[in-house]
């Protein structure tokens, strides 16, 4: 252990800037940045243009459109694999968009996440599963549905 | 425009703050929370920080020890959870981009309100009522937290109004005392007690009633002189603000810390100097990181330890030691060096610690650094580097990826959360569950 000692500054502490540096931008860890090629690869002679970066692709803003309003859910189930939903996918889930016919929403039954067609026609309030095995509800008019949010997306991932 | 004009200008301040804040996060992602009572735990669960309007009605109160509620809480079905801090961490970071796309004037108060200045807005909407109810309907729909909004002159009557807009439902949760009529304020404040104005305590309320000022509108039309006088210049400043005079300006930056504490009771007694140091670690280390996402260095640390003072039957200590560095430094090395050595000399044995802690004293920008003629320890470059590398890696694999061996990974001392709710909106192995059934 070293002596803890104490040494005046031979500096004046009148020479502080009055502001302190701006701090460093914080990490996104969720980004996941792709190279995107801008060009074509040909035969031939390569183009000069070859192996210029353009931008970065950013698997955020393919997904989320509102961040501030996107929530993601882990899929358990297989009701809905007509919709290419499938179990322990993730559901990218938007509530600042308006639920309306044909949407796919997560909705509030019976206390749960529930992930549905949401069918809205002509007075007819009803959710489907996209799987014949599984029967559509029905909502009758003095009930509620709580439609919790959009689902905008879904992420897969596979074994490798 | 002049200084003289601005400062004449009439301002309007909007503070809008989230009903019973940690509560409503739990419930958007677990609906059965709905419509019971619900109470959120301090550290180690051992007050009530938050409350359910539920709660709240059949008794809890705010800051009660949680084991007094386990009767009332067994009778009733409460729901007691440990608080989730990442998550409302989270919810807040949303509720408060919402906010900013109101207003480009912003001061966050707290985790869970904010002021707004609405300077030169009218013009936006045709009412500043109108401009709440968006605010209101908008955070709601984007995270289905609750919110109330209050306007006002000043921020204080901002926060009044904001408290009206909670308690009186008639306002459908957005109160504007700035275009009200004056004989409708007036009977408002004639019925709401002086504490509840903004920086009016217990004890000042206890003075304020022995002088005779029981409602807001007394002490609103009490005469300044007379209040500087008998309750100094903050209480005079309050009445001008009650008046609608803006005293208190926006504060969009929060001034620089001048001290950074880490400090937590243990969830069980500890009694020896190994797990006294790896918890002492773990708080510097802490402390450190917070020093350098503000870019600043200490010219000292300071650590303490202490028992626990309510267990009567046990003997008791408490004693704090500062180490000055030997120069200034951010370095997570150099600083928990320091606890220890303080540590281990105040560390007696045979006593039951409850509590340790650690705190960063001299906080200066990095930026000036002091040059000196001995060998630097925990500062220049290669310190620099180290750190931020080990910053990244925690910030991007979370928490301790990286730590000091120091602050060990037995941590038998850490905090009781014994109900805390999963990280739903900060980790991919929480993320809530929807069915497809």
């Amino acid at each position: 252990m070293p002596a803890m000692t104490t040494i005046i500054p031979f500096i004046s502490p009148s020479k502080t800037p009055a502001l302190p540096p701006l701090p460093r931008a914080a990490l996104a860890p969720t980004i996941c940045r792709l190279p995107l090629l801008q060009y074509r690869i040909s035969a031939g002679f390569p183009s000069p243009a070859d192996g210029y970066l353009e931008e970065m692709l950013d698997l955020n803003s393919y997904l989320v459109r509102n961040k501030t309003a996107t929530f993601f859910f882990r899929v358990m189930g297989d009701s809905m694999t007509g919709a290419n939903i499938h179990d322990g996918d993730m559901l990218v889930v938007d509530r600042s968009i308006e639920a309306k016919h044909r949407h796919i929403v997560l909705a509030v039954i019976n206390n749960e996440y529930t992930v549905k067609r949401l069918y809205y026609h002509e007075g007819v309030i009803e959710l489907h599963a996209e799987n014949p095995a599984y029967a559509p509800i029905r909502f009758q008019e003095h009930e509620e549905l709580q439609v919790w949010g959009v689902v905008v997306g879904t992420v897969s991932r596979f074994v490798v | 425009m002049t200084v003289a004009s601005a400062i004449g200008t009439p301002q309007i301040f909007a503070l809008v703050d989230v009903n019973n804040f940690y509560v409503s996060c739990e419930r958007v992602f677990n609906p059965h929370l709905e419509n019971r009572p619900v109470v959120v735990l301090s550290n180690n669960d051992g007050c009530c920080v938050a409350r359910s309007s539920e709660s709240r009605e059949i008794g809890v109160k705010m800051g009660a020890p949680w084991f007094q509620l386990k009767e009332l809480a067994q009778k009733h079905n409460i729901v007691a959870l440990s608080s989730n801090y990442a998550l409302y961490g989270s919810m807040s970071d949303r509720v408060m981009s919402i906010l900013r796309d109101y207003s480009p004037n912003m001061e966050t108060y707290s985790i869970d309100e904010s002021f707004l200045s609405l300077n030169g807005l009218g013009g936006l909407w045709p009412s500043a009522s109108a401009m709440g109810q968006s605010i209101r309907y908008r955070v709601r729909q984007w995270t289905g937290l609750p919110v109330c909004v209050g306007i006002g002159p000043s921020k204080t009557l901002a926060k009044l109004a904001n408290h009206i807009a909670k308690k009186q439902p008639r306002f459908n949760g957005v109160c504007d005392l700035a275009s009200m009529p004056s004989a409708q304020v007036d009977s408002l404040l004639a019925n709401i007690g002086v504490n509840e104005v903004w920086g009016v305590g217990r004890r000042i309320g206890l003075q304020l009633h022995a002088a005779g000022i029981t409602t807001i509108q007394q002490l609103r039309d009490a005469a300044p002189s007379w209040l500087r006088a008998k309750f100094g210049v903050v209480m005079e400043r309050t009445g001008n603000e009650l008046r609608g005079i803006s005293c208190l300006a926006l504060e969009e930056v929060a001034p620089p810390r001048k001290q950074i504490i880490s400090s937590r009771s243990f969830g069980q007694l500890v009694h020896t100097l190994p797990e006294l140091s790896e918890s002492v670690a773990t708080y510097m280390s802490s402390a450190a990181e917070t020093l350098r996402r503000e870019n600043s260095v200490c010219e000292a640390i300071q650590v303490f330890v202490q028992t626990n003072p309510f267990r009567e039957q046990d003997p008791q200590y408490s004693k704090g030691i500062t180490i000055p560095l030997p120069n200034v430094s951010s370095d997570t090395r150099l600083l928990v060096r320091a606890a220890l050595f303080g540590l281990k000399r105040i560390y007696r044995p045979g006593f039951a610690y409850k509590k340790t802690g650690v705190m960063l004293i001299g906080i200066g920008p990095a930026a000036v650094q002091q040059l000196s003629l001995l060998p630097q320890h925990g500062a220049g470059d290669k310190s620099q580097r180290l750190m931020q590398v080990m910053d990244k890696l925690n910030g991007i694999y979370g928490r301790n990826t990286v730590s000091l061996f120091s602050a060990g990974s037995r941590k038998s001392w850490t905090m009781r959360r014994e109900n805390m709710s999963p990280g739903y909106t900060t980790n991919w192995k929480d993320v809530p569950v929807a069915h497809a059934r």
